[in-house]
């Protein structure tokens, strides 16, 4: 009705000049125009200025003298025309809040004579405070020293009124339509939302975050990978086993006991259990000749081999461990039936006894992958980490010869990195040494290729992420967790 | 797939013994045809009525076999019982001959040229001499409609006509007239028709036929053939003449079809009397039939020679799988109605030639000769041979399905160390060490790496620790390994896989924690069952340390304890520094396996 009103004037008028005016000639309530107004203004239906106006307003207390008139005129008329009243008989006939200022006030006029009795000086009088006070009701103008007078008896205050002049704005029409937020079911029932215009949308700002589950980055790069071994015919490894004992872990990969990455600030080794209780001892024996005195045409390390070293339990330093005790099995079944070859590979978690720094933690995951076949040879090797690598992403490659105890030749890969303008190390890779596969009983011809890489480093890179630890662990932010995105390696 | 209905006491009296039903399906399952539904005649005609009077006991069973598309020798119950006893090594296959007649004395069918505009093909045959029963003569005509259905794709391609030769006078002659110029008494009727008439009649008042009409209404002339009296035999594809309808009496058979498709016009002409010919006095011989085109061209019908192909050994035995010698190929290949022979060309490579019947139309390639080698050898008796394939490993699939069931619950998920220290493991989780479960480090650098976990638990709590500040409530889980100490494994310790999942909020939030148990085990397909029911699982309560009492259960799934969930107990909240409630589960998901 308010909006119909100042638009409907406005049709036909230049200006409202006074919303408080505008109101009360309607009979609207002023504060429903001035919501009215603003809401107009906000969508520029019409301009709106501002007009403040400071009235004098009654006081609670001013509005009842009014009324009832002062308390002195109250105080004089109860004093009797003629002779006296005593102070506790005037008491009586007029309450008490009233008798005090009344006193006071009739004093200060000079209207009665106050003592033990009191009686009139005068015997007429004008209740002036009474038609002041009436005159400021009706809005009537008032002399400075009466509203100083009023005022200092906090019978009236100053008000501030607010109101506004209006005009037509840019997006004047005669009626405004309300603009829908949304479309609701009652919309589609009465069939109304043929005629509903729609408040336009906010993009500049994001919707709400959406409540849902997340999974870790680590692992969405993990099952990228596996897609991507499965692509190639890769089988996986089971490689749930930390605890491995150090043969499998080194002895068996023709790891010599005195290398350093056995010593112990490099792996953890376990008090409890301490050591492995069960190896297969004719495999042992062809373990521990090759290390002492070689075979299969080489020569060995010429070293005292010790049981007690091989038994010692470890955490594994490396998924390699899990390949070692595959290819024995592997080799167990070629001897007893037939060879087959095999493609394994595996992601999972190793532990190195090192520093915790931004780029190192004492457990990462290895990813590894294998292929065991007759007459495989480097350039197979090369083949596969070409396709491999290319899968995620980096198909500029080139190798360096490197020193691996179990690989021969071994190779590191290197990737052109575009964004660091750089070649980097991406992996280790090379053909697995003849001292290890043939005590294990692979014919000569069969050979095995393999690489490995860390899963953190692809993933930091892939993600942005410069400390390992807002990675992995306890310490990473989960608002972080929640906001990676997909893995997208292999798909483009 | 065509079914054939055929009654089986006639069957078995065929096939010279009876079956059980079981017995009976395995010979189908072996031979690649199905018993698809046994009933009787009454009851399927009841079943057409759609009424339901009760069966009677004198009803003959009627077995309703599924046999091959391609295979139309099998469409009747003369040609299944065949195929059946030479499947079984009871008979072998029939050489199908032409009667030695001359020229002269064979009947003849004029073909007028006009019959090219609408149906230009005709082959013809005589059964000689031959002998009905009902049940054979039912079965000749139930063989007409089989092939009318099937090959003839409803008549378009071939239509059939059978006559009783013996009220006709040949020669005959193959037509094609305006309908207003043929006129004759059709079948089942008893007064002569125009053909234009008939086809309105039968527009009218035939459902069967009615369905036949389209394919020569629209065209100008109408084929027919007539005897050398004018007597119409047929209008084909629509009716024969009544004059020579074939009765049970009937001694001399004249078959014609006409056709568009003039190969499989001859495979028709050769099932019917190939199939026939058995009840002929000279069994399996065929009076052939001299079919003269307007432009002197002449062709005998029908063409019952046999089809010879060579096929190498190594092709069939190298395309099954299975070494055979070449006796034991021809062998199988008689029993699937195919002669064969071997002929030895040199040391290594050993043909079999392969004399393919009239009957077996379907044989196209040497592909088909080993398929039939494969179906008499036995498909069950195949060796498996496996490809190379990948084995997938359970567990880690099973943990990959359940990470992303759990997300899908609102979890968020976390990697935490599998090392820790010796406190975070026992005492700060209110546990005591026996000695008999962590697996611990001999020589760690830092007191974090003292331990390997034997729960999930310190790692969750120490992310809330250090995420003190994120909005709550805080969901995460993690699936991960923890490693038990393990007499039974070469190295005296196991992992384990687990579930973990934490809630923390400014209450427990123990009945999200409750729902999470409740979805896990209903993604297992596990029920949730009374206490004490080993079926699937219920919820027990529980008196872990590391959780409020009262305020915590063991999950049991099929009688085994394979998780906790509760409150998480203050002290050890204040031992991680974790200043909110928290709820907590952890599930071993291994035991699912």
């Amino acid at each position: 009705m308010a909006e119909e009103a100042i638009l409907g004037y406005l049709e036909n008028h230049e200006e409202i000049s006074d919303s408080g005016e505008f109101a009360a000639a309607r009979g609207i309530d002023h504060a429903e125009i001035v919501n009215v107004i603003k809401s107009l203004h906000g969508f520029r239906f019409v301009d709106a200025q501002d007009i403040k106006r400071e009235t004098w307003v009654l006081t609670e207390e001013g509005k009842k003298y009014a009324a009832e008139g002062s308390p002195e005129v109250q105080l004089f008329l109860a004093v009797p025309a003629e002779g006296s009243i005593s102070k506790d008989e005037l008491q009586k006939k007029i309450n008490p809040g009233i008798f005090k200022i009344g006193c006071a006030q009739a004093g200060k006029n000079k209207w009665v004579e106050m003592g033990k009795n009191i009686s009139r000086k005068v015997q007429h009088v004008e209740d002036q405070v009474k038609d002041l006070l009436l005159r400021i009701q009706d809005d009537k103008a008032i002399g400075k020293d009466d509203i100083n007078s009023l005022k200092a008896r906090k019978l009236i205050v100053l008000q501030t009124w607010k109101g506004y002049s209006v005009r037509k704005g840019p997006n004047y029409a005669p009626k405004r339509k309300k603009p829908a937020t949304d479309l609701t079911r009652e919309n589609l029932q009465r069939g109304d939302w043929k005629e509903l215009e729609f408040k336009e949308y906010n993009f500049s700002a994001k919707g709400p975050p959406p409540e849902c589950g997340h999974l870790h980055p680590l692992n969405k790069v993990k099952d990228r990978l596996k897609d991507i071994f499965r692509q190639l015919n890769f089988e996986e490894m089971p490689t749930n086993r930390y605890v491995e004992s150090s043969f499998w872990n080194f002895d068996a990969l023709f790891q010599p006991q005195q290398h350093p990455a056995r010593d112990s600030h490099d792996t953890f080794f376990l008090q409890v259990p301490s050591t492995t209780r069960q190896l297969p001892e004719d495999y042992v024996e062809l373990v521990k000749q090759v290390h002492e005195s070689g075979g299969y045409g080489s020569r060995g390390y010429a070293y005292e081999w010790k049981r007690d070293e091989a038994n010692k339990n470890l955490l594994r330093t490396h998924t390699t461990a899990i390949s070692s005790r595959m290819l024995y099995a592997l080799a167990q079944h070629a001897k007893e039936q037939a060879f087959t070859p095999k493609r394994y590979f595996s992601i999972d978690r190793v532990f190195r006894n090192e520093a915790v720094d931004r780029t190192h933690l004492a457990e990462f995951h290895q990813i590894e992958g294998l292929v065991c076949d007759r007459g495989l040879t480097l350039s197979h090797l090369i083949g596969i980490l070409e396709d491999f690598f290319s899968r995620l992403g980096m198909s500029k490659l080139r190798f360096k010869p490197a020193y691996n105890p179990y690989t021969e030749p071994s190779m590191e890969i290197f990737s052109y990195h575009e964004g660091f303008g750089k070649w980097v190390e991406i992996g280790n890779s090379g053909m697995f040494r003849p001292e290890m596969l043939r005590p294990m009983g692979f014919p000569e011809d069969v050979s095995v290729i393999a690489w490995g890489l860390s899963l953190e480093r692809p993933t930091m890179i892939l993600y942005g992420i410069d400390n390992i630890r807002d990675l992995f662990g306890h310490k990473v932010d989960l608002t972080l967790m929640k906001k990676n995105p997909l893995c997208l390696i292999g798909i483009r | 797939m065509p079914t054939v209905n055929v009654v089986r006491d006639r069957l078995f009296a065929d096939l010279g013994r009876t079956y059980t039903q079981e017995e009976f399906e395995e010979l189908c399952f072996s031979f690649g045809i199905e018993l698809d539904d046994v009933t009787t005649d009454e009851a399927i005609s009841r079943k057409e009525r759609h009424e339901e009077e009760k069966a009677n006991e004198n009803e003959d069973i009627v077995y309703k076999i599924e046999v091959p598309a391609n295979r139309y020798d099998l469409l009747c119950l003369e040609g299944l019982a065949q195929a059946l006893r030479i499947f079984n090594k009871q008979d072998e296959t029939p050489t199908y001959s032409v009667a030695n007649i001359s020229k002269e004395s064979m009947h003849k069918m004029r073909v007028k040229p006009e019959t090219s505009s609408i149906r230009p093909y005709i082959v013809c045959a005589v059964l000689r001499d031959i002998t009905f029963d009902e049940a054979s003569y039912n079965s000749f005509i139930d063989l007409q409609d089989k092939l009318h259905q099937n090959i003839c794709r409803r008549r378009t391609l071939v239509a059939i006509g059978t006559h009783d030769l013996d009220t006709l006078q040949g020669p005959f002659t193959y037509e094609a007239l305006p309908p207003q110029d043929i006129n004759f008494i059709p079948l089942k009727q008893v007064k002569k028709y125009r053909a234009d008439e008939l086809m309105e009649f039968y527009r009218e008042n035939d459902l069967k036929l009615k369905k036949f009409l389209h394919i020569i209404e629209k065209s100008p002339l109408f084929p027919v053939i007539y005897d050398s009296n004018r007597t119409v035999l047929s209008l084909p594809p629509i009716i024969n003449g009544a004059h020579s309808a074939i009765t049970l009496k009937t001694k001399n058979v004249f078959i014609e079809c006409t056709a568009t498709d003039l190969t499989k016009a001859k495979i028709v002409l050769n099932t019917m009397v190939t199939t026939f010919s058995a009840y002929c006095k000279k069994k399996f011989e065929v009076e052939p039939v001299e079919v003269i085109y307007s432009d002197g061209k002449s062709y005998i019908y029908p063409d019952l020679s046999a089809y010879n192909m060579e096929v190498p050994l190594s092709y069939i035995t190298g395309s099954i799988g299975v070494s055979l010698k070449a006796d034991e190929v021809t062998s199988l290949l008689n029993r699937m109605q195919l002669k064969a022979e071997q002929s030895v060309l040199g040391a290594d490579q050993c043909n079999i030639n392969v004399t393919v019947p009239p009957t077996r139309s379907d044989v196209l390639h040497p592909c088909d000769v080993m398929e039939d080698v494969a179906i008499a050898y036995g498909y069950n008796s195949i060796p498996k041979r496996r490809l190379p394939s990948l084995k997938p490993l359970a567990l880690n699939q099973l943990e990959d399905l359940i990470r992303v069931e759990v997300a899908m619950n609102g979890f968020t998920e976390v990697l935490t160390w599998i090392l820790c220290s010796y406190r975070e493991n026992f005492s700060m989780l209110n546990k005591k060490d026996d000695g008999s479960t962590a697996v611990i480090v001999g020589n760690p650098r830092s007191s974090d790496f003292e331990a390997v976990r034997t729960s999930l638990m310190p790692g969750a709590l120490k992310i809330v620790g250090h995420n003190k500040d994120h909005p709550k409530p805080i969901k995460i889980f993690e699936v991960g390994d923890v490693v038990h100490l393990d007499e039974s494994k070469d190295v005296g310790a196991a992992n384990r896989r687990l579930l973990a999942a934490l809630y923390c909020g400014t209450n427990s939030g123990f009945e999200l924690i409750h729902s999470l148990v409740d979805r896990v085990m209903e993604v297992m397909g596990t029920p949730f069952v009374p206490v004490g029911d080993n079926s699937g699982y219920y919820i027990q309560c529980s008196d872990a340390p590391e959780f409020l009492q009262g305020r915590q259960a063991s999950i049991i799934y099929k009688g085994k304890r394979i998780g906790i969930f509760g409150i998480v107990h203050p002290e050890v909240l204040s031992n991680f520094d974790v200043p909110d409630p928290c709820s907590f589960l952890e599930l071993d998901i291994q035991s699912f396996l």
